[in-house]
């Protein structure tokens, strides 16, 4: 090898530890901004029309934020759903909407709308299931989920889309808008496990994160 | 005119139809490229210039300059089509209001996906030039 070539090398291994260096620090430095955010207003992690799974005042809250159209969010529910029934006392899911996509708004209301009729679970994994049918990004078709949500959820639907007129339901989405402005959340879905976010996005980094929590509660 | 310049030209052309046909996806047909579909954007659309100017003065040294964009053209090609055919696992990341990389069809050619026709391009070009290379070598 000619010190051409280990000139060459070497120039682009600086250039790549720099870019490491710089991706690490500055998602650090991102993380930790939006803890902050996050222990500043922790009055914005929880409202009283949050839906909540699991036992209501279970010492460990996972927020999602999330979204109806989202397949990431379609992905995880199964996987969260999983990771809370081996917790079935400790964790319980805090639901916040976060609508980033075309149509999302009316998903949530209709969501809002079937708590009112009990049916909030039904039609949640209903319209999960058919999400790939409706959701398209370009182009939603919400009318499709409307129907699923009646037909596969038994919702009402004319009372539904009455509720969703409803300023009470309108009120609800504005405020989870406001939060996750507030709180700095861009994707979904995003989690806070007791106030704690990823290190890195995945399912392996929210189960630890739980897992964590849990013992700090366990172990006074 | 050397040996095999045919070859030479031959990968050119694919560079420029592909390069072409992604600017029109992209420019007529207002398809949003995904992030992998960008990477291979990268890798292809620098070729038309490379292996054009290489056939333009029938230089063997632009086969060679062109190889690592072919290359990683085309590992990005591979693993974006095994993505789309779901054999690797994919790795969720979150949404934002971007495009999904594991659903791009170009509906006009009945469902045929991009990222095939990207694998087919870059192969070919690969093949192509790995056969002029030989060919031309001394």
């Amino acid at each position: 090898m000619n010190s051409k070539k280990i000139t060459v090398a070497v120039l682009l291994a600086v250039v790549l530890a720099a870019f490491l260096f710089g991706m690490n620090s500055y998602q650090r430095r991102v993380q930790n901004a939006q803890a902050e955010k996050v222990t500043q207003q922790t009055d914005r992690l929880v409202r009283f029309h949050s839906p909540i799974f699991g036992p209501t005042n279970a010492p460990v809250t996972i927020v999602e934020f999330f979204d109806p159209a989202c397949e990431t969010c379609r992905a995880f529910y199964p996987m969260v759903k999983e990771l809370m029934k081996q917790y079935p006392n400790d964790v319980r899911l805090v639901l916040r909407y976060a609508p980033f996509h075309q149509g999302s708004d009316q998903v949530v209301k209709l969501l809002e709308a079937a708590k009112r009729q009990d049916r909030y679970v039904q039609v949640l994994e209903a319209i999960l299931e058919a999400q790939p049918a409706w959701a398209d990004h370009g182009k939603p078709n919400i009318e499709l989920a409307f129907k699923v949500a009646e037909q596969q959820a038994g919702l009402d639907l004319a009372k539904a889309k009455a509720d969703m007129a409803n300023a009470a339901v309108d009120l609800a989405l504005q405020q989870d808008i406001q939060d996750l402005t507030a709180l700095e959340v861009t994707k979904t879905p995003t989690f806070l496990v007791n106030g704690r976010g990823l290190p890195s996005f995945g399912l392996d980094q929210l189960t630890a994160l739980v897992a964590e929590e849990v013992a700090k509660v366990k172990k006074p | 005119m050397k040996r095999g310049w045919t070859y030479l030209l031959g990968a050119w052309a694919i560079a420029l139809a592909s390069t072409f046909g992604a600017l029109f996806i992209g420019e007529v047909m207002l398809m949003v490229p995904c992030t992998l579909c960008w990477y291979q954007r990268i890798a292809m659309f620098p070729l038309v210039f490379v292996l054009g100017m290489a056939c333009y003065s029938d230089d063997r040294r632009g086969a060679l300059y062109a190889l690592p964009l072919v290359w990683s053209g085309l590992l990005l090609a591979v693993y974006h089509t095994l993505l789309v055919a779901g054999l690797v696992p994919k790795a969720w990341v979150p949404c934002g209001a971007g495009v999904s990389c594991a659903d791009q069809k170009l509906e006009i050619l009945n469902g045929i996906q991009i990222p095939w026709l990207s694998l087919a391009a870059f192969l070919t070009m690969a093949v192509l030039l790995a056969v002029y290379l030989r060919k031309t070598s001394k």
